[in-house]
């Protein structure tokens, strides 16, 4: 028997998925690049939220429509891509649909299966008419314009590619099975393809063979492209999705995390048994000073670096921030493709060089603007809407407080507000004492 | 507006060695803005009606240090923060009441880690709270049948998760509640939040105030019922900008409430 097929299919196998592992060592470590931030309390409640949010899509159906087609498109693909264990073993062994020996099990999953990509293959086009002619807005926007758009389109394109192929294998596999040629057992039930298969009746047995395997090892080949494509694209949710959500915030939005090291410092100034005119008990003289906020991917903690490399680009966020939606710069969905760029450029920079040597860049001003940065309401529309538990909001807190902490570039009402705050206590100039002068007004 | 307001401060209570049964939380906006102003003045009465042992601090309360924070300066919202929590504590404050989302959100979320822990309510819910045991009515009176949109505070709904408490009282006034399309978890901000209030807008189309007052026209309310004295300052300003005050009015529900009684 000739082994050289099995040989070349071990070795696109290995090849596929050995620069896949290459790729999630990659975004391992660049999301390691960011700080250290402790989201792996109550185990339960965060199962719960993976659960629910990313297995149950329970977001995503909020907007009905691509909801639906979404939770398609998704099952879909997920019970496909059993196939692919099947497609793996034959491939592998050198069998023909080794599975069949299931039986009856068998016709069922693979009729399924057939029923799903059709199903899928209907989805996706409506997906592409909404993306490209109804010109639903949030896909519209300016962050997505070029690489953004094409990926969206591309994916697919890939997703009508496989399941094309799929469909078309069955066909012929049916075709060549009612033929009762060899190695093509009747197994299997093909409610979808058998209405192809008739379009191959002029066609000769061996070219009809060849279609199938054609098809066969286009199929595998196009999954371990996608698989390796996903690293390049915001299809990189249908893996992350799930740390995600499982890793999202878990208080409410309200809440905004107290700095540890700035409270001990107020702690301390605010102490009366404290010297004032004693030498500050440092521990650690030469301690570099912590710096405040964040300007670039580094100071940002890993929870957010995920969120980057998560996003879908979806731009529900950004459909309902209050900024965007009246005009202004500010895109929550650009401020986390921003860092995912930028993330993506330190970690190039990182391969190249072994360690980040600085390259005059940051997130700040190169990537993210003020100007957007400041026109954030903080109402956390955008992270309510996010489908897989983005929080986009406090990337733009971390970094205005290194603007205001660590530069003092506050816009200068805002400087005046705090001034106020500080010297009185309201962002008024009022007197403190004058508080309670309403109950005789 | 018959009798004088009872106001007691906190200091006072403890001169006398007593403890009232809640502090009221008055908030910058409350104590100095002249529209909220208002606002305070009308949930006091209804306190006073209800018989409410509650206090103040008066002039010992400071900014909670909300649009410190939100503006990035942690510095000062932690300073502003432990110096309230030093006064609160000493004291020995246990329940608060506001009629401002932002202090609310800020005295419940931010400041237990820092050493604050308060049973911390919103006015609305506060109201619910007494409705409920039975020491306040609230029946329609002037407000019955009348068309109201209710505008949700980012602070109050998304932020905490409270969206029934102001409807239930809006229920209790036998109002005709329409809700705005964008409503409870999908609201729009009013574009006071995040310090906003402070500064000028950044460059776009329209104010964002602008944008959800024109939401809040499209119900056709007689009245824009609101929780927050910001949301109030800018959809009365906005409502000003579409040349509409003469036929909507923005009330807070806690001024409903006292009008409703004729407080
Ligand atoms: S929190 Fe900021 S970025 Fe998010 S929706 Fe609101 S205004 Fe937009
Ligand atoms: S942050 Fe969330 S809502 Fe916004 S584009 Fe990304 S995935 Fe979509």
């Amino acid at each position: 028997m000739n082994y050289l097929l099995n040989i070349l299919f071990l070795l696109a196998l290995f090849v596929g998925i050995g620069y896949f592992i290459n790729n999630i060592k990659k975004i391992r470590r660049n999301i390691l690049i960011g700080k250290n931030i402790n989201r792996f309390d109550h185990p339960k409640e965060r199962f719960k939220n993976l659960l629910f949010i990313a297995f149950g899509q329970s977001k995503l159906v909020k907007r009905p429509v691509s909801g639906f087609l979404h939770l398609v498109v998704y099952l879909g693909f997920i019970i496909i891509n059993i196939e692919v264990l099947e497609i793996i073993y034959d491939g592998l062994v050198g069998t023909h649909r080794a599975f069949s020996i299931f039986g009856g099990f068998y016709d069922f999953l693979i009729g399924a299966f057939e029923i799903l990509a059709l199903l899928v293959l209907v989805s996706v086009i409506l997906f592409w008419v909404r993306r490209n002619l109804k010109k639903v807005k949030r896909f519209w926007n300016p962050e997505m314009k070029g690489w953004p758009k094409n990926d969206a389109n591309i994916i697919l394109y890939i997703e009508v590619v496989l399941m094309t192929l799929f469909l078309t294998m069955n066909a012929a596999d049916y075709h060549l099975q009612q033929l009762g040629v060899t190695h093509y057992a009747q197994v299997g039930s093909f409610p979808i393809s058998q209405f192809i298969a008739p379009l191959f009746n002029s066609m000769t047995d061996s070219s009809v063979i060849l279609l199938e395997r054609f098809a066969w090892w286009l199929h595998i080949l196009g999954i371990l492209f996608f698989l390796n494509y996903l690293y390049f694209s915001k299809h990189l949710h249908i893996l992350l999705a799930f740390p995600n959500t499982y890793f999202g915030k878990l208080t409410t939005y309200g809440k905004f995390p107290n700095n540890p090291t700035v409270s001990s410092e107020v702690k301390l100034m605010m102490d009366p048994n404290v010297d004032p005119f004693s030498t500050p008990v440092e521990t650690d003289a030469n301690a570099t000073p912590e710096k405040f906020g964040a300007s670039d991917v580094m100071d940002l903690n890993w929870v957010q670096l995920l969120n980057a490399y998560t996003c879908t680009e979806c731009g529900r966020c950004t459909s309902v921030c209050p900024a965007n939606i009246t005009g202004k710069k500010l895109s929550p969905r650009k401020i986390m493709m921003d860092t995912r760029d930028r993330l993506e450029e330190v970690g190039k920079n990182i391969d190249k060089n072994g360690e980040f040597v600085p390259d005059g860049k940051q997130l700040l001003d190169d990537y993210i603007l003020r100007e957007e940065l400041w026109a954030c309401t903080t109402c956390n529309a955008c992270v309510e809407a996010c489908p897989v538990s983005i929080d986009p909001l406090s990337i733009i807190m971390d970094m205005r407080q290194y603007l205001v902490m660590e530069q003092s570039a506050a816009p200068v009402l805002l400087n005046g507000a705090m001034t106020n705050i500080e010297n009185n206590g309201a962002p008024w100039p009022y007197n403190q004492m004058d508080r309670l002068n309403w109950k005789d007004e | 507006m018959s009798e004088a307001l009872k106001v007691p401060t906190m200091a006072q209570y403890t001169a006398e060695g007593k403890q009232p049964e809640v502090l009221f939380w008055v908030g910058c906006a409350g104590s100095f803005d002249d529209r909220a102003k208002k606002i305070t003045k009308a949930f006091v009465r209804i306190l006073n009606k209800a018989k409410i042992e509650f206090a103040v601090l008066g002039t010992e309360e400071s900014c909670t240090g909300d649009p410190a924070k939100r503006a990035g300066n942690e510095f000062l919202f932690q300073m502003q923060a432990m110096g309230n929590i030093e006064v609160l504590n000493g004291y020995q404050v246990k329940k608060i009441v506001t009629a401002c989302p932002h202090c609310f959100n800020t005295i419940k979320n931010e400041y237990p880690e820092l050493g604050g822990n308060y049973e911390v309510l919103h006015h609305t819910q506060f109201l619910n709270l007494l409705l409920k045991e039975g020491r306040l009515k609230v029946e329609g009176g002037k407000f019955k049948g009348k068309r109201i949109t209710f505008h949700d505070p980012c602070y109050l709904g998304r932020a905490n998760g409270e969206y029934e408490a102001p409807r239930k009282l809006l229920e209790k006034l036998e109002v005709e509640l329409i809700e705005m399309k964008r409503c409870k978890s999908n609201g729009l901000c009013c574009g006071a939040g995040g310090a906003q209030m402070f500064k000028e807008p950044e460059a776009g189309k329209k104010d964002i105030n602008i944008e959800r007052t024109e939401e809040a026209i499209k119900t056709q309310p007689s009245i824009i019922a609101a929780a927050c004295p910001f949301c109030n300052t800018m959809m009365t300003d906005g409502v000003k900008g579409k040349n509409k005050e003469g036929d909507i009015q923005v009330m807070d529900i806690a001024e409903m409430i006292a009008n409703a009684e004729d407080l």
